[in-house]
Formats: C-alpha cells, sequence, structure tokens
C-alpha cells in the first residue's frame, strides 16, 4: 500500500488551526477512523476478490450552551481537500446547536493528556499477496480473507487534548475444508508476516482436516461435558459487549450480569475477566480523550467488581467513570488462565464434545443471560480422552451463569489472543486473550 | 483539483476520468457514492444522538487477465481516481494467475439509465427542533407507567446517490431517500425486563420522505407499544409444547431473511462465503427441482416495489433489475446470484450484486424479499386452530452456517386456544429446521395481513459489509413447531 498520506500531519494541522475557530463558551473533539487495507478474497484456494482501500472518516463534536451536536466527514489526509468540509460542517453545527435540547448528561472533555503510540510493520506487498497466501494451500479447499495495511486512530479537542494511535497490521482469517464440508478455522495475525510460521500452522490445520474426514457423528440433544477452545470462549465473552457489562445496560435495559450485581447468582471463583490495554493493541483512549486504566478488573473470583461506565453513564447516575467507550463495551478483554494444560485436555474431557468454535451467537433470555448459537468448524465427540469422530452441528442454548459459573471445571492454564478480525466500515483492532474452558452439563437443544 | 459531488454531472465527470485512462484493461468502471444521513435519537425524554454525516468515495474495478481487481479511494480528484484505475489494474493482474474463474465483460453489460425513489416530502423537511421535540413526546407517550424503565424514539434520514460509468459505456444514475424510524418502551417490575418495540429495531425502514414520518397511527401503536410492555411483566412464560405457530408480518421478516433469502445466494452455494457468515444447505442441482416448502409458499426478489427499502433498478454492476418468482408453490426456481455467479456456477440468478458502500465490492445481496399473500383472512386463520402460539416482532436470532437449524425468539406471544386469541405470553421462541419449517406452513394470510418492512442490517462478505433490505408477508400458520419460553 502506498504510504503516500499524511494522516497525522494532516489531522494535527487541522486540529490545531480549528481551535482557533472555535469561539468562547464552545469545545471542539476531532476523532478520525483512516486506513489504507489490502483485501484479498479467497475461496477454493484461488482469488475470489482483491483490492485496495483507502479510507477516513472524521467526527466533529461541537458542544455549546450544555448542547451537543457532531458531524462525520470523509478525511482524505489532504489539508485543501479536508479543511472545507471540515469548516462548513463547523458552520452547520454552530447553526444547529441552538436548535437542540439541552443534554443534562454531555461529557465535557477535560484535561490536555497527549499520547502517541505507533507500531509500525513488516507486511506483505500488495502483489505478493496472492502467491504468499495462496500457495501453501496448493491442494486444500480454502476460503478466507487476508486484510492488512495500516489503521490509525485519532484524537484532538479545543482544550489541547491530543492522542495518535496507529498499527500497522494484517489478518489472515480462513478455512480449510473436507470433500463433504467439514472444516478447520484459523487466523493468522500481527504485525509481522511470518511465511515459515504461517507454514506451521497450516500443517496443524491439515493434521485436524485429516480428523474431519471420518464420517460426522449426530448427537442427540442433551447436555454434554464439553471442551469449549480459546476461538469458542472468546465468541461467549463477546456476548459480553452486547448488554452485558455495561452499566447502562445494567440500570435500564435488562443487563446479563444483574444478577450477578444484585448477589442473586454467582459465577465460578475460577472465572476472572479484565480489561488490559498493555499489550498495545488498541488504543487506550475513548471518543472524550479520556485514556482508559492500563487495567482494569471487571469480575474477580466469580465476583463482579467492576462494570464498564463511560463518563456519560456516570454522569446519569453519579457514579465514577472509569472511562469505558460510550457503547460500554469490552475493548481490551482478557480471561486469567486456570490449571489445566492443554495438552490433557481429551484426557480432562474424557467422555463429551470438543468445540472449536461457535456460530451465530445472540440472547435468547438476556436478562438471565442465556444464549443460544451453534457449534462450528472443527467439532469432535470424545469418548474416553479419543477423539472418535467430528459431529453434525449442535444448538445450545445455555445461561452464562451455569459456563461460567457452577458447571464450570476449569480454564487451560495458557491464554491466546483471539484476534478481531471484524471489517464493517472499518478494519477492527485488537482481539480477546482467553484459555479455552472445560464445562460440564452444556446444554445442546438442536 | 477535487471534483467533489457538487458537481450536476458526476456521470460526465467520471467518464472524463476513464477517457484519461491508459492501461490495457479489458473493461474498467467507476462506481461513485455520496450518502448523507441525519439521525437523532431521544431516550428517556434526553438527546442521545443528534449526528449528521457526509460519506462518499469512489471504487474503480478494473478486469484484466479474467480476473476483477479494486482500488477504492475518498480522494477524488481525477489525479486520486486515474492512480486508484492503476491499482486496480496491478491488483487484477497481479491475482490473475490465481483467479478462481476467468471473468469477461458480460459480468459487466452496458447499461444506461436512472433510478429515483418515491418521495413527497424532502429529508430536510422538519428542523432539528421539530423532530428532536416529536421524538421527546413519543418518549413521554411511551412512559405510562413507573415500571417503563426506558423509552427510546430514533429517526434516520438517508439520502444516497450513486453514479456508475464504464469504459464500454455505462452511465447510471440512482438516488435513494430512505426513512427509517424505530421506537420502544422497556418495561421492568423485580427480575424481570421485557422491552416492547414498534416492529423490532428500526424495522421501519422504508423509501421516501417524511410523508412517512408520523402517520396517523403513531400514538395508537405508542400507547400499545408501552401497555404491550407493561403486561409482559405478568405473563405467563411461553409454554414448552410443539404447537400450530401463527408468525406476524414483522417476524416473517426475519423467518424469510434467514432460513430463505440466504440460504439462496450463490455465492453461499459457491462457497465465498464458508469462512464467514457460512454456506447453505441448498446445492446446485436443487434450482428447479427442490421442494422446498408447502405448496402455499410464494417467494419473490422484488426490487420493484415502491417504497420498499431495497428497491433500485440497477445493481452495482450495471445488471438491470426485474421482479422474478424464487420459490413458486414451494418448488425452488431460481437463486440470489450476480452475473458472476450465474456464470460461475450455471444457474439463473437475479441483478442482485449490491455493495454497502464506495469501499466494499458488490457481492451477492438479497435486495427485497418478499413472501407474497394468500387467499386467508387473519379471523378465519386463527379461528381454525385449536391450540398455538401468535408471535410478534423478533427480538433474538440464531442459525447455522448451512442455514438448517435456526431459534428465534419474538417480543411479544398470545395463546391461540379453540380458535381465539386468548393471554399473552412472554419469552416466546422456537426452534426448527428450515426445510422442515417451511414444509409445516399451512395458512397463508390475505393482503390485508400484508405487511412491509425492511432493515439496514445485513452482514455478510470479507470485507464485511451491511447493507439494506426489505421483507413484506402476510401472517402464516406453521403446524407442529417446537415453542419455548425464557430461562427459568
Amino acid at each position: 500500500m502506498s504510504r503516500s498520506v499524511a494522516w497525522e500531519s494532516t489531522f494535527n494541522q487541522i486540529a490545531e488551526v480549528l481551535n482557533r475557530y472555535v469561539q468562547p463558551g464552545e469545545q471542539a473533539l476531532l476523532q478520525l477512523v483512516a486506513e489504507e487495507s489490502q483485501f484479498t478474497r479467497f475461496n477454493q484456494g484461488r482469488v475470489r476478490q482483491t483490492g485496495q482501500v483507502s479510507d477516513g472518516q472524521l467526527r466533529l463534536t461541537l458542544i455549546g450552551s450544555g448542547r451537543v451536536c457532531d458531524r462525520t466527514l470523509p478525511f482524505t489526509g489532504e489539508k485543501e481537500t479536508d479543511w472545507p468540509l471540515i469548516i462548513t460542517a463547523l458552520a452547520e453545527a454552530r447553526q444547529e446547536l441552538p436548535q437542540l435540547p439541552e443534554d443534562p448528561f454531555l461529557v465535557m472533555p477535560q484535561g490536555a493528556a497527549t499520547s502517541r503510540e505507533e507500531y509500525p510493520g513488516q507486511l506483505l506487498e500488495a502483489a505478493a499477496v496472492p502467491e504468499a497466501i495462496l500457495t501453501p494451500l496448493a491442494g486444500t479447499d480454502s476460503a478466507g480473507l487476508y486484510a492488512g495495511g495500516r489503521c490509525m486512530r485519532g484524537y484532538a479537542d479545543s482544550l489541547g487534548q491530543l492522542h495518535w494511535f496507529e498499527t500497522e497490521t494484517f489478518t489472515l482469517d480462513y478455512s480449510l475444508f473436507t470433500a463433504d464440508g467439514q472444516a478447520v478455522k484459523e487466523v493468522l495475525a500481527g504485525n509481522q508476516w511470518d511465511a515459515a510460521q504461517y507454514d506451521r500452522q497450516i500443517g496443524t490445520c491439515r493434521q485436524f482436516l485429516g480428523l474431519m474426514e471420518r464420517s460426522p457423528k449426530a448427537v442427540p440433544r442433551g447436555q454434554y461435558r464439553t471442551y469449549l477452545a480459546p476461538a469458542a470462549v472468546a465468541d461467549l465473552v463477546s456476548m459480553f459487549s452486547w448488554g452485558g457489562i455495561s452499566e447502562a445496560a445494567l440500570r435500564r435495559s435488562g443487563g446479563a450480569l444483574r444478577a450477578l450485581q444484585q448477589g442473586e447468582r454467582q459465577l465460578s471463583p475460577k472465572f476472572h475477566l479484565r480489561e488490559n490495554f498493555g499489550r498495545g493493541l488498541v488504543p487506550r483512549f475513548n471518543q472524550w480523550g479520556e485514556v482508559a486504566p492500563t487495567e482494569l478488573p471487571l469480575i474477580a473470583s466469580g465476583e463482579l467488581v467492576n462494570t464498564l461506565i463511560s463518563s456519560r453513564t456516570a454522569q446519569e447516575y453519579g457514579l465514577v467513570s472509569n472511562y469505558a467507550a460510550a457503547r460500554e463495551h469490552l475493548r481490551a478483554p482478557e480471561i486469567s488462565p486456570g490449571t489445566l494444560n492443554e495438552a490433557d485436555i481429551l484426557k480432562q474431557l474424557d467422555t463429551g464434545l470438543y468445540v472449536s468454535n461457535l456460530h451465530y451467537l445472540n440472547w435468547s433470555d438476556q436478562p438471565k443471560g442465556r444464549i443460544t448459537g451453534m457449534t462450528r468448524y472443527a467439532c469432535f465427540w470424545v469418548e474416553q480422552g479419543e477423539i472418535v469422530a467430528p459431529i453434525q452441528n449442535l444448538r445450545f442454548d445455555e445461561s452464562l451463569y451455569r459456563c461460567f459459573g457452577d458447571c464450570l471445571i476449569d480454564l487451560t492454564n495458557t491464554v491466546v489472543l483471539v484476534p478481531e478480525v471484524g471489517s464493517y466500515e472499518h478494519r477492527a483492532l485488537g482481539g480477546a486473550w482467553v484459555p479455552g474452558m472445560l464445562v460440564d452439563d452444556f446444554t445442546y437443544t438442536l | 483539483m477535487a471534483m467533489g459531488f457538487e458537481s450536476d454531472d458526476m456521470l460526465a465527470s467520471f467518464a472524463r476520468v476513464l477517457e484519461g485512462v491508459d492501461l490495457p484493461a479489458d473493461w474498467i468502471g467507476i462506481r461513485g457514492v455520496r450518502e448523507s444521513v441525519t439521525r437523532r435519537t431521544v431516550r428517556d425524554g434526553y438527546p442521545e444522538d443528534n449526528v449528521r454525516s457526509l460519506d462518499q468515495g469512489a471504487m474503480v474495478e478494473v478486469l484484466a487477465h479474467g480476473q476483477f481487481g479494486y482500488a477504492a479511494t475518498n480522494r477524488l480528484t481525477p489525479e486520486a481516481l486515474r492512480a486508484a484505475a492503476a491499482a486496480a489494474y496491478q491488483q487484477a493482474v497481479a491475482a490473475s494467475a490465481l483467479r478462481i474463474h476467468s471473468f469477461s465483460v458480460e459480468a459487466r453489460p452496458k447499461v444506461v439509465g436512472q433510478y429515483v425513489s418515491p418521495q413527497q416530502k424532502p429529508l430536510d423537511g422538519f428542523s432539528p427542533a421539530e423532530l428532536c421535540e416529536l421524538l421527546s413526546k413519543i418518549c413521554r407517550e411511551l412512559k405510562v407507567s413507573e415500571q417503563i424503565v426506558q423509552t427510546y424514539a430514533t429517526a434516520i434520514a438517508n439520502q444516497t446517490e450513486s453514479w456508475f460509468v464504464s469504459s464500454n459505456g455505462s452511465e447510471v444514475y440512482q438516488r435513494l431517500a430512505l426513512l427509517e424510524t424505530h421506537f420502544s418502551a422497556t418495561a421492568q417490575s423485580g427480575s424481570v425486563v421485557q422491552t416492547r418495540s414498534n416492529n423490532g429495531y428500526l424495522a421501519h425502514s422504508y423509501q421516501g420522505g417524511w410523508e412517512l414520518f408520523p402517520q396517523a397511527a403513531l400514538w395508537e401503536q405508542i400507547d400499545r407499544v408501552a401497555h404491550q410492555a407493561l403486561e409482559l411483566l405478568t405473563a405467563e412464560e411461553c409454554p414448552t409444547e410443539t404447537a400450530t405457530l401463527v408468525l406476524s408480518p414483522d417476524q416473517m421478516m426475519l423467518q424469510i431473511h434467514e432460513s430463505v433469502g440466504h440460504p439462496l445466494e450463490l455465492d453461499r452455494i459457491l462457497g465465498d462465503e464458508r469462512n464467514y457468515a457460512g454456506g447453505s444447505f441448498v446445492k446446485p442441482s436443487d434450482f428447479g427441482q427442490l421442494a422446498y416448502g408447502s405448496p402455499l409458499m410464494n417467494i419473490t426478489f422484488d426490487p420493484t416495489v415502491a417504497g420498499e427499502f431495497a428497491s433500485y433498478a440497477y445493481d452495482d454492476t450495471g445488471a438491470a433489475a426485474t421482479r422474478q418468482y424464487l420459490i413458486r408453490q414451494g418448488q425452488l426456481e431460481r437463486g440470489l446470484g450476480s452475473l458472476e455467479s450465474q456464470s460461475r456456477l450455471g444457474v439463473d440468478g437475479v441483478a442482485c450484486a449490491r455493495a454497502s458502500s464506495w469501499n466494499r465490492p458488490a457481492i451477492d445481496r438479497m435486495a427485497n424479499i418478499n413472501l407474497e399473500p394468500g387467499k386467508t383472512p387473519l379471523a378465519e386463520l386463527i379461528g381454525s386452530i385449536e391450540r398455538g402460539v401468535f408471535m410478534e416482532t423478533n427480538r433474538s436470532w440464531s442459525i447455522d452456517d448451512q442455514r438448517y437449524k435456526f431459534q428465534f425468539g419474538c417480543e411479544y406471544g398470545r395463546l391461540i386456544e379453540n380458535g381465539e386469541l386468548t393471554r399473552p405470553v412472554r419469552n416466546p421462541n422456537y426452534r426448527a429446521t428450515t426445510p422442515d419449517f417451511w414444509h409445516s406452513l399451512v395458512q397463508v394470510g390475505d393482503r390485508n395481513t400484508w405487511e412491509m418492512y425492511g432493515t439496514p442490517y445485513c452482514g455478510k462478505g470479507e470485507p464485511n459489509q451491511a447493507i439494506r433490505v426489505g421483507h413484506a408477508a402476510p401472517v402464516c400458520a406453521f403446524e407442529n413447531v417446537e415453542v419455548f419460553g425464557g430461562a427459568q
């Protein structure tokens, strides 16, 4: 990808100039999301679609007289193109502001903090991507997406806060298939393309794929002892970000952890969840320029010790903000390891289901913490510590109070990164650091 | 010099850019998109969102050596677009030796035309103050009791314009006027929390202007939503049993979307989506052969319905859009596949190559997928059922990667006993497999029961894309379905 766009310097210049246009009693905030990305999509080990995207979106927030409004507009990184749009947007926002109702919970930025993080990478050149990702997959039926390039996040405001986060990363999210459609999934991600690591990963996938060649077993609905591999655990934990651990959701819309907060239900003392920004995968600043603590324990020994509280929720309910994002979702989740040795997983599972991935999770009863979803990819029936056969996919419908509570046997003694591979509107960053998890009586319903 | 989008003749501007591109390509196209959105949200009477957005950019697509490559940029100078064309060409060339299929210009037919959404009142017809006051009033009216712990109202006005020009002479302009509205009330009593909304989140998504909102029935609908939220607090749980399930059109929307629309997408059947959204239980040989459901099932792909959310005249590759039966009298006839998918799979498709914006390539999408009305009046339909559950408004959806095993939940249920709607039930859910479910379709309501909805959030594709779809359906009855309630 071209590095010709001066995203950061243009952002900084515009922030500086914009501040001169802010009138007394006003505050202006700027947030930037930008990327230069290569996307190469493949199916049957061949290229389906390939291209590049250069995109930037700037959000201008104007605060004045207890009111707030926002404008989002294209940001090209070229000041002569961007500035006229911004100054027009400022004028429009200034005209609109008096027409809006006062916002009793509006968040005023504070202080003059600055930060800058940059994580340069060594990625594949665009022209080299098809061969580099597909040659090692030769002879396989594979499908997936390589997404790589620079991702930028910026924040500036009229008080002088200025934050910049830039990282050059890739994700290669792919699946290998047997002739009858059974599959194994992997994700390779990082700042450095490492062909040898990719080869090793594919080698492991091929081994698993060999197991998937066995005739799949139709497991009847019921409750089974289940090992949830890290990717499956990450999927379950993602539900905490959807009306789970948000203080606002707990206060007024049936947040799933309310029973835990009220002391009506417990989670296992083996379960610990925290936000950990120390790994540098995502920016610590939020849309008000607030910098989250490096670490924030959320669930410790099964007890809810913190919820995610944005400054807006804090204003509304008289709480202390922990500088969560406005949506109060997990940005850098990490589950603590347990004591299970990964090499002994099948032995510890004994008889039951080995579930590598889950799919399409949703609340089936959110206030009660009940989640439904499907098993997907390499999932096996195991008997007496031996893999017997892959399974026909099963639907589960289970309460988080059981799988992270009474039924949690233990977690593996290592955690791995399950990278975030989403790319709605723009490439997402980060991921979840999670162990695998052994649970009893996991409920399958179809 | 930036072209911007002020020009009255973007088609001519893009055509001039193409004239200046000197590449040994078989085909080059530019698709420019400008999307202007105003979103206002009020929660509990307080402002939550007052956002106006502008997003604009262009994707240049190049066909060379049988492979398409693309480059998308929001820098709209002729120089930047020509550079994008060169980059797209390089993308195509670099991938051509490993291409999945050798495409030809037939995948990008020459087309000239335009489409403009039906619209009576302009999208800027409401001042910010007027709209905020209306949304605040909705919240106030929803607060019918102290047990209502959250009220929410939002309105989103969207104008999206697109310009498509190509080296083989295509010139298409389309202007969509889109209005999405929503309101809901959440009620709480102790540990019981129930939300009732106006047909589901942003289900009132249509093409048109402010003539669509507010309508005369708004205040009655608000009263119904608020009181049904309260009603659910003391309602019994939906029973766990096998019963006749009657679905309202606002739940049929989701049912059609997940268990008919997605499995019929040819790119899923071709395997393109296997790493993300999934594949399909439908096989290529099923077209023209498979009895998908009961003979009462008639499903159309129809981007010609005036006011439906995903209507258009041309897809994003220039294919002209027409109404087509996908399933007729239960028999599967054709799939949802673009010219590219049709050429790869060798089966009939529809004009459905669509991109979520300028920065994503077109893929197979649903547009409007509708269940055609039957002949049974609602009273007759309910009156014929001895024991059943009537479910309204989706709140939970999950289906497997082959679109086979599903479980859906609704906001509001009501028992049907001896041919009459009786007590409300809360947390109504049901589960089934797709073929069994559609074969159990035993009654289809008449046109008086037929309602039209939409959603802006159909997710699919790598890189990911969320796109608009519309779905219309009558009330329908399904026999012998597993229904159940919430957690004990």
